[in-house]
């Protein structure tokens, strides 16, 4: 029973990095970029919940009203104003703007709130459990994975029936050809931005309720990502949900051999389907 | 001289909608045109012909504003447009049928007719008139246009121009890679979207085409203009001798 | 003169190879007319120096953009310390020992991540670093996670007194740095180095022309790996501890680099070494402001990138393009103008 625990747990863990996943495969889908600094900016929105839920009292999932057009903005204007001019043929500018990006966050978020952990106080919420049967799960955990189900959904929905949408899809096929359409290729890209890091604040809550975070865990929640993104296969995002599901699971189950193998066992078992199955389990992109 | 509204001021002639003077056109430290000079009245179908790579859809790129040029050297309306964004020209109402087609892969047909209307310009097209003039497309409109037959493409590829309400139309190399029966067809609707009013430039490898569509006939030769006359009157040895530099 | 001819050397280069040549030698001497503290520094520049030059080989000339090259830093540090203190190695062998295992390791490491494309490739090459960093860390016999000291018998064993001890750190490392840079300058001006400036220049091209791009990349990216392992050992000899933490940092062997090679000039021999100076003199006169510099540092990587992606040595060299290094194939008696 022990082991079934362990896979519903890491189902449920599954949905926080998918959500952790569907920014960064959502830029990649429309403008082929890769954030380094996305994992810091998860943390980022942990510590802006923190900051304006003491500030007004508020409850850090009600604070998500604010948070996430905040952060919204916040990726738009760093498209527009520093990414943007990295774009083009070549990778390495926007892969080391952005790394320098990281840096800067991280070292920021150091200076401003010290390297002490912080931890995001949700309430009762936290401690409630549903008993399903012989096991039991938390309800701040089926929160976290209906959501993370209900975002990538509403990311669905976005790119197959809005013109939003239309317009990433076609910037995404033929940049210069959407340009004629009299899509400003600037802007596109600065919304897709902008919904990146709306559901990066929405996982920047979560992250900031389950665990205690400080301004140096950024960096895994990158790799988390990105490794979900790439076990799911690229440009799905039903695969990326899919894909932090394998990592959750994967994670909790290389905990229950050994407390130090928890990571470990994620990295591994990406490494191991990155050896057999390149593309990832679900591959919809060249 | 800005525009040249000096000349063309005068009540001889009216403003040109498109006057293109002097324009040198650059891929990186390659140039592909060297003085052009261009000028187009609303209502008028020119016809661009030259060899391949005498620089027609370079010119037509640059129009377009996909290539970005001194920004006097192309004007619209009298308003210099050469270095604006190829969404901000669009915007004032100049579409390009790109060479190749080039639809948006993951669209459907009807998506990548609806996004040629993206820019909201009002006018006489809808998606209505354009299931009207290629029915066929209506029949296919929820298939992903990679589906479609290369005649299709190319009817979407127009349809998607004409989305935008253009006052100026640029076609390059429609009939490119078709059958010779399909390219019948596709310029058997052109008549019905000139008598909107639209002003065309279209581009031709087939010379007897493009003359029996033009009005006016502008031939390139190694990026710069070689002859220039009106449709009817151009002899078949000052064409050859524009066209192949003999 | 009427004859063509094509040479690499300009009076320019050859006067920077003849100085660079001095400034060795005079660096050689260094124990003799420096100060400890001093010491360590240019010991540290060194080695910094060449883990730059390395990461430059890698993104600036194969393209291949790691942020995980700790894997390699921190690894040539456990091996080093597993070499003397587990297996009882001296530690002259436990060098070359370090630097052949950690190109053993990386084959099989490239064959899995080469499969990653651009971008992705580089938070493939951070997974690897972060699956070393998370094994070691369970290695007891290592301290685990806390890490551990190396033992007085294996510093005495390197020379008796620490004068002596801190010296042969510092040849070490100097010798690092000539050998690293020799190597790198040396495999560019082969015939593979030029198939991989080739490649930089247009990958499809490349291979129409017969270069085999996968095996190039590859030998690039086992060579940097096993020298960059080499460094590290150097480096944990100079640190004489050794922890996951500090084995595997991101921001110590990979941030720092990058910013070394981005502000001094990607894709030029001279760049790293530029960088690396510049770097140090900063750190030198800023280290107080602790976390602001670093911010300050990736303002200023970011600003580069954005207005002079060449970086300082780009901003040196112009438009002429010259060389200290000779590289470039020039050809001669066309017109004597340009050089």
């Amino acid at each position: 029973m022990d082991w079934v625990n362990a896979i519903v747990q890491g189902t449920l863990l599954g949905g926080l990095y998918a959500l952790f996943a569907a920014g960064l495969s959502l830029i990649f889908g429309v403008m082929r970029l890769v954030n380094i600094a996305h994992g810091d900016l998860i943390v980022l929105s942990a510590y802006v919940t923190l900051t304006i839920s003491a500030a007004l009292g508020l409850n850090p999932l009600l604070s998500l009203v604010l948070v996430v057009p905040l952060m919204a903005l916040l990726g738009y204007l760093m498209q527009r104003l520093i990414l943007n001019r990295t774009m083009g043929e070549d990778i390495l500018p926007p892969l080391l703007v952005t790394f320098g990006l990281s840096v800067i966050i991280q070292n920021a978020l150091l200076v401003g709130y010290s390297a002490d952990p912080q931890k995001l106080n949700a309430g009762a919420i936290e401690t409630a459990a549903v008993p399903f049967g012989p096991i039991t799960v938390g309800v701040m955990p089926l929160i976290v994975f209906v959501t993370a189900v209900v975002v990538i959904a509403a990311l669905q929905w976005i790119f197959y029936r809005t013109a939003l949408g239309r317009a990433f899809r076609a910037t995404s096929d033929r940049q210069d050809i959407a340009q004629l359409m009299g899509l400003n290729r600037a802007h596109v890209f600065g919304m897709a931005m902008a919904l990146s890091l709306a559901v990066t604040a929405v996982a920047g809550v979560f992250l900031g309720i389950r665990t205690s975070f400080d301004p140096a865990v950024g960096g895994s929640r990158l790799i988390f990502g990105f490794e979900a993104v790439i076990i799911g296969g690229l440009g799905n995002l039903w695969g990326t949900l899919c894909g932090g599901v394998i990592l959750g699971i994967a994670q909790t189950v290389g905990a229950k051999i050994h407390p130090g193998y928890q990571i470990l066992a994620g990295h591994l078992v990406f490494l191991l389907i990155l050896a057999v199955r390149p593309r990832g389990l679900f591959p919809r992109m060249d | 001289m800005k525009c040249g509204k000096s000349i063309w001021g005068s009540k001889l002639m009216p403003e040109p909608v498109l006057s293109i003077s002097r324009l040198d056109s650059h891929y990186g430290d390659f140039q592909a045109l060297y003085g052009v000079d261009l000028t187009v009245h609303e209502g008028e179908v020119i016809a661009i012909i030259g060899a391949n790579g005498a620089g027609k859809t370079t010119l037509m790129r640059s129009v377009s504003g996909l290539l970005k040029n001194r920004h006097e050297a192309i004007c619209w309306k009298g308003q210099p447009i050469g270095a604006l964004r190829a969404d901000q020209i669009a915007a004032l109402g100049i579409a390009l049928v790109p060479e190749g087609r080039l639809l948006f892969a993951s669209l459907s047909v009807e998506e990548n007719l609806i996004i040629g209307g993206q820019t909201g310009r009002k006018g006489p097209w809808t998606l209505r008139r354009i299931y009207d003039l290629f029915p066929v497309l209506e029949e296919r409109r929820n298939q992903p246009s990679t589906l479609l037959s290369g005649g299709q493409q190319q009817m979407v590829a127009i349809g998607r121009a004409l989305m935008s309400n253009p006052v100026l139309m640029m076609m390059d190399e429609i009939s490119l890679g078709l059958a010779p029966v399909v390219i019948k067809s596709i310029y058997a609707a052109l008549p019905g979207i000139v008598s909107e009013g639209l002003t065309v430039i279209v581009v031709e490898q087939d010379i007897a085409k493009a003359l029996s569509v033009s009005s006016r006939v502008t031939c390139l030769q190694e990026g710069r203009v070689s002859l220039e006359g009106y449709s009817e009157a151009v002899t078949r040895e000052e064409i050859s001798r524009a066209y192949f530099g003999i | 003169m009427d004859t063509l001819k094509v040479s690499r050397a300009t009076r320019l280069s050859t006067m920077a190879m003849v100085m660079l040549a001095l400034i060795v030698v005079v660096m050689a001497a260094a124990p003799w007319w420096a100060g400890r503290a001093d010491l360590r520094l240019f010991g540290e520049i060194f080695l910094y120096m060449s883990l730059a030059t390395l990461w430059n080989l890698l993104a600036g000339y194969a393209g291949l953009v790691s942020v995980g090259q700790q894997a390699y830093v921190g690894l040539g540090g456990y091996v080093f310390f597993a070499a003397t203190m587990l297996w009882g190695m001296s530690p002259f062998i436990a060098f070359p020992v370090a630097m052949v295992l950690g190109a053993a390791i990386s084959a099989p490491i490239a064959f899995l991540i080469f499969r990653l494309r651009g971008a992705y490739f580089a938070i493939g090459t951070w997974v690897v670093a972060e699956v070393f960093r998370l094994s070691f860390a369970q290695v007891s016999a290592l301290g685990g996670g806390s890490g551990t000291s190396l033992t007085t018998a294996i510093v005495k064993d390197l020379a008796s007194g620490r004068d002596g001890r801190e010296a042969l750190a510092y040849w070490f490392a100097l010798g690092l740095v000539v050998v690293v840079v020799g190597a790198v300058f040396f495999f560019l001006r082969s015939r593979q180095g030029v198939a991989l400036t080739a490649i930089r220049d247009n990958e499809l091209a490349a291979s129409s022309l017969g270069i085999d791009v996968w095996r190039t990349k590859f030998l690039v990216y086992v060579v940097t790996a096993g020298l960059t392992t080499l460094t590290g050992a150097l480096i944990f000899l100079q640190k004489l501890r050794i922890s996951p933490d500090a084995a595997f940092s991101t921001n110590d062997w990979t941030a720092f680099v990058i910013f070394i090679v981005v502000i001094g000039g990607i894709g030029t021999i001279e760049g790293p070494i530029i960088g690396t100076l510049v770097f140090f003199a900063l750190r030198e006169t800023l280290a107080d402001f602790g976390t602001i510099y670093l911010i300050a540092l990736g303002f200023v990587a970011i600003l580069i990138m954005l207005k002079t992606p060449n970086g300082l040595w780009g901003l040196v060299r112009g438009r002429r393009g010259i060389e200290l290094f000779p590289l470039s194939q020039r050809v001669r008696g066309l017109s004597e103008k340009g050089t």
